[in-house]
């Protein structure tokens, strides 16, 4: 490996074997974290295709679908997924459309009060959001919304504003302003320049807020878990709670399978946005603002 | 508004330009308006009934479920004498430091660290699997560790491998299992962050280092970790924020048992409000909690400034 470089070998000649030595050490240690990270996933991933799964990890003695098979009913499945998909899709297609209008202003006035406003939905991005759920039961009772199915995407979709906010600001300040200048003259409102510059200009930006509030509200179980009663509403991240709790000591295999289920459509979904951006770590620059 | 008509008679010209300003702010805030409702009602609204309904009696049902009385500091009074509430103070601490400040931090940039030196595929491939973890649904994620800790889970075989005995960890030991629990699972957020930021130090600095004979410790030191200086507090306020509010992972694995042994505030709020039916007890636990989040949220906005102050 090093032999590949024989001119600059004068000065690397000491360097070079300490350095292949760390890039081993390096690349072992990971192995080693991550295979620590991957054990815990085993279980999921054999007691799912194991006909007789139990808390052990094991190879299954036979392969079976009857797990996916049993799970795969309206009441277990289909309808909890099809709440999940309506809950997380409303959820950040309204959180999308109010933080573009708020990051307009936000990124193209300046003003103390929008200075303000900023600092104000930075500090909501740290709220712990668990320690309100107590004081918001009482207001959902208070606004007769306790175990509306809407109510609950209005507090998703508040409580993921501020961070949402945020990102839609900083995707859009990288817009120049330039062009819509031009739209100005032509006599376009701010709105109309908005909706025919900006947005399509940022459409990454867009679709990386949405996956990121969707996936929020998709996993999330402490929002719902409060707020939801009926069984009909109950979204995935609840409904597996219950189905755990009814048949927890019986039915490993299917929690598995349906986990499985369950937590495909996120990974797909985070795949692609840290492809649109450029990798995970983008996506996580973009977060941290 | 309410300025321009208070202020006595200033000049016409200014109280014009006065009104068009506000007119002009009113246009240009409008878009605003749905996203500042929106917290307005389900944000700003809630944290102010913590701070009121924490001096009531309000319960979960019966008469004082709807008429709730004004009780004054009572429950901060019953709080601050409750022997459960200190612990779950103690334990929350003790939570957030162990997996966030230590293990999360700790270990997601040691994981950055050697993905800068490791080989390609390897950095990707250890970067991928961490991520898996935390890309997981809270409560898949919760199960599988649940799975993990349980007397017949892997841990025990594992264990059982090299000849050693099991327990039911999760009954004796509640607060390492959802520690553990909660580095496995937040690891991620940290390590990207680092990730991206590690990527950011100009080589030029660890060169000049190198040349000057610094060995690689020195260089990490002395060099890099200054650097990083503004990321690792931002992102030490970040996930201690996100790991004071993880509740579902302590329910699922511990319910906070046993007895109180792994309670941590937003799992004693949650049971004091709807096991035990005293929402203001509740209310005035998460009104503790809002004040320590607020601490936390303003240093890190502080850090930011300061940053943004540097650069």
């Amino acid at each position: 490996m090093s032999a590949a470089t024989p001119v600059t070998a004068a000065r690397l000649s000491a360097a070079s074997p300490a350095r292949g030595a760390s890039r081993m050490w390096a690349s072992v240690s990971l192995a080693v974290v991550a295979i620590a990270f991957l054990v815990p996933l085993a279980w999921l991933l054999l007691a799912a295709f194991d006909p007789s799964a139990t808390y052990q990890t094991r190879i299954p003695s036979s392969l079976t679908l009857d797990n996916f098979a049993a799970v795969l009913t309206p009441q277990t499945t289909f309808i909890p997924i099809m709440n999940s998909v309506a809950l997380a899709g409303l959820t950040a297609t309204l959180t999308v459309l109010a933080s573009l209008l708020a990051a307009y202003p936000l990124s193209r006035y300046r003003s103390r009060f929008h200075r303000g406003f900023l600092y104000a939905v930075l500090f909501g991005t740290c709220l712990p959001i668990t320690a309100i759920m107590v004081p918001v039961y009482s207001v959902f009772v208070f606004l007769g919304l306790l175990d509306s199915f809407f109510g609950t995407v209005l507090f998703l979709t508040a409580s993921s504003l501020p961070m949402a906010i945020f990102m839609t600001k900083n995707f859009m300040d990288a817009v120049p302003v330039s062009l819509e200048e031009a739209a100005w003259i032509d006599g376009a409102s701010a709105m109309k320049a908005l909706r025919t510059v900006v947005v399509p200009l940022m459409r990454p930006g867009i679709a990386v807020v949405f996956v990121f509030v969707f996936l929020q509200a998709w996993g999330n179980f402490f929002v719902p878990f409060v707020l939801l009663f009926s069984p009909e509403k109950q979204p995935a991240a609840t409904s597996i709670y219950t189905f755990f709790g009814q048949f927890g000591s019986i039915a490993y295999g299917q929690l598995a399978a349906f986990s499985i289920l369950y937590s495909l459509p996120v990974i797909v979904l985070y795949v692609l946005a840290s492809r649109l951006i450029g990798g995970s770590f983008a996506l996580a620059g973009s977060v941290k603002g | 508004m309410t300025r321009s008509t208070t202020a006595g008679s200033p000049p016409p010209s200014r109280r014009r330009t006065g009104s068009t300003t506000v007119v002009r702010a009113l246009v240009r805030g409008g878009p605003l308006l749905p996203a500042a409702i929106l917290l307005a009602v389900f944000l700003i609204v809630p944290i102010l009934w913590a701070f009121v309904g924490s001096f009531t009696n309000a319960t979960l049902t019966g008469v004082t479920a709807t008429s709730p009385e004004w009780v004054g500091g009572a429950n901060y009074e019953r709080l601050f004498a409750d022997p459960d509430f200190s612990l779950s103070l103690w334990l929350t601490v003790v939570f957030t430091v162990a997996s966030a400040v230590i293990g999360q931090n700790v270990l997601g940039f040691a994981i950055a660290f050697a993905m800068t030196r490791a080989h390609r595929r390897m950095a990707a491939i250890g970067g991928g699997v961490i991520v898996l973890a935390w890309v997981l649904p809270e409560i898949v994620a919760a199960f599988v560790a649940y799975a993990f800790f349980s007397r017949d889970g892997t841990l025990n075989q594992l264990l059982g491998v090299v000849g050693l005995a099991g327990d039911n960890w999760l009954f004796i030991a509640p607060m390492a299992t959802i520690i553990l629990a909660n580095v496995w699972r937040g690891t991620a957020f940290s390590m990207l962050i680092y990730r991206a930021a590690l990527a950011e130090v100009p080589p030029e600095l660890i060169e000049a280092a190198e040349i000057d004979g610094a060995n690689a410790w020195q260089r990490l030191m002395r060099v890099t970790l200054p650097v990083l200086r503004g990321t690792i507090a931002t992102t030490l306020m970040l996930i201690t924020l996100q790991t004071l509010s993880v509740f579902t992972l302590i329910y699922v694995m511990t319910a906070g048992g046993p007895g109180n042994a792994s309670s941590t505030l937003p799992v004693f709020a949650y049971q004091e409000a709807f096991r035990f039916g005293s929402v203001a007890y509740g209310t005035a636990i998460a009104t503790v909690m809002l004040i320590i989040g607020a601490v936390f949220s303003l240093g890190y906005i502080a850090v930011l400034r300061r940053a943004e102050a540097d650069r």
